[in-house]
């Protein structure tokens, strides 16, 4: 299971490299799908299947396809891998790089000073253990989650309604107009 | 057979398990190409394909030969990785599926505790095999079918699963064991029928099939998706529709009918009829009924099967609290 579970984080770390550096916006997501898969893989490899697969079918399987969805639709083409290369030119990314170097130090060092005896057991964790607890200690930021999403939802319906009659006959006049 | 260890032994008996699942579901999906189209020159009053071996029994091998030995052709305007990459998505996620599906009380290759939502996982991988082949191929019809197979599927995904979480509740598990087990003295269709009539829908809409195969639906767009695809690559796509079919009506046998549960017959004979039963329902199904138009099924998804699940879920949470309160 360790050797999943670093094999997995190491595919992550690369892939999420990928994402960064790619020019092709479509292979770019390519990429942030293989991050999360292996991700998901990670969660597999600490004894958390529910937590891996719920990535698979959230993350990967919905958002993203949203994401490649609407990429797809804008047929960027050659325009687009030049200006993503523009921005990649070394001017661009080494002020970020540096304070992110910066960032990875103080990370790398803490887990360095931190206890080193943590090792990956092998407890795995059930759906209907997962469930209770949601439902269970958590209630509260389940319910308020819930309440968000429904509040989004309303939202998304609201923005995305068919024009009504008044605005629609509004723009017919205007163009009927010689 | 002293000689080698227990675990070994067992670890040896299982791969040969799933290398046995794996031909054996392949070559079920090639000889399904030749059964669709008898069955439908039976239905339609016409011969099908008759001529190559005894009552064109061979059909499907020339097929094989054939598409293996045409030319592999790659657009130059195509995006080559994902053109490449695209049907491999779509026969290894099918493919991997069939890792849950218990055949026989001992037969199958893996046990998983989260068995159903591994199903579903791979469905939302399977996407991508269309996705990425619409876009990459270059072509405008492929990238509409591509659009209209995306938008689909992420609205049947949605209550695909909605429409199995009746069949959890009542089981308590998403181990696909223990479903079947739940089922001995009750199969699921009956008090789940709502769940078992959206799935069965949904099921044709996430493999496209007619009629629901407006991502590829040739009167309108040459060919979706698919159309700049040729011989094995192409190959893929088409036998994982079928890979896609019995991959549904497994799931169906498993989860509404009881599995491999039945008198008398050996258990693998009870999944096996059940599923052929399920495999000729998709064939009648697509030579019976026209294509709807593409903005009607995703109404129809919407508007009448999502909210559907909705209250089957809730009757049936009701109805254990009401059965077993906690």
């Amino acid at each position: 299971m360790e050797i999943a579970f670093y094999l997995s984080g190491l595919v992550a770390v690369l892939a999420t490299l990928g994402v960064v550096t790619n020019t092709n916006p479509v292979h770019a997501l390519l990429y942030l799908i293989v991050s999360l898969i292996s991700v998901a893989l990670v969660f597999f490899a600490l004894g958390a299947p529910f937590a891996g697969a719920l990535e698979v079918i959230v993350y990967a399987g919905a958002i993203m396809v949203l994401f490649v969805f609407v990429v797809m639709m804008l047929n960027l083409g050659q325009q687009g891998v030049a200006q993503e290369r523009a921005w990649l030119s070394p001017r661009v990314w080494l002020g970020p790089a540096l304070l992110s170097a910066v960032l990875l130090v103080i990370l790398v060092a803490t887990l360095w000073s931190g206890e080193g005896g943590r090792m990956i057991t092998g407890e795995t964790l059930t759906a209907r253990a997962v469930g209770s607890l949601l439902f269970g200690p958590w209630l509260l930021v389940v319910e308020l989650a819930a309440m968000l999403l429904l509040a989004a939802l309303v939202t998304a319906s609201h923005v995305g309604r068919l024009p009504g009659p008044a605005a629609s006959s509004d723009r017919r006049d205007h163009k009927e107009v010689p | 057979m002293n000689a080698l260890p227990e675990p070994l032994v067992a670890s040896l008996i299982a791969m040969l398990q799933a290398g046995v699942i794996l031909l054996g579901v392949l070559l079920l999906g090639a000889v399904l190409t030749l059964v669709e189209r008898r069955l439908l020159g039976l239905w339609q009053d016409r011969h099908g394909p008759n001529r190559v071996g005894p009552f064109g029994a061979l059909q499907w091998v020339a097929d094989m030969i054939k598409i293996f030995f045409k030319e592999d052709w790659i657009p130059p305007f195509a995006d080559r990785t994902l053109f490449v990459l695209a049907p491999a998505i779509a026969m290894a996620s099918l493919l991997l599926s069939f890792m849950i599906i218990p055949l026989t009380p001992s037969w199958g290759v893996a046990n998983l505790h989260i068995g159903l939502l591994f199903f579903l996982a791979m469905a939302g991988i399977n996407v991508y095999s269309v996705l990425f082949g619409g876009w990459s191929s270059g072509n405008k019809y492929a990238l509409l079918g591509a659009m209209r197979a995306a938008a689909q599927t992420l609205s049947y995904e949605v209550f695909i699963g909605l429409s199995l979480m009746g069949v959890v509740a009542m089981a308590g598990t998403f181990n696909m064991r223990e479903i079947v087990a739940a089922q001995e003295d009750l199969w699921f269709v009956v008090p789940q029928f709502l769940g078992f009539m959206t799935f069965l829908v949904a099921g044709i809409a996430v493999t496209h099939r007619p009629p629901f195969d407006q991502p590829e639906a040739e009167q309108e767009l040459a060919d979706g998706y698919h159309v700049e695809y040729s011989s094995m690559k192409f190959g893929m796509f088409f036998l994982g529709e079928y890979v896609g079919m019995v991959l549904i009506s497994a799931l169906i046998v498993t989860l509404f009918f009881g599995g491999w549960q039945g008198p008398w017959l050996p258990p693998f004979v009870w999944f096996a009829l059940k599923t052929g039963a399920f495999l000729v329902l998709f064939m009648l199904l697509r030579a019976s009924l026209p294509r709807p138009r593409y903005d009607q099924v995703m109404r129809f998804g919407w508007m009448f099967c999502l909210p559907l699940t909705l209250i089957n879920l809730l009757v049936t949470g009701a109805l254990i609290l009401l059965a077993d309160p906690l």
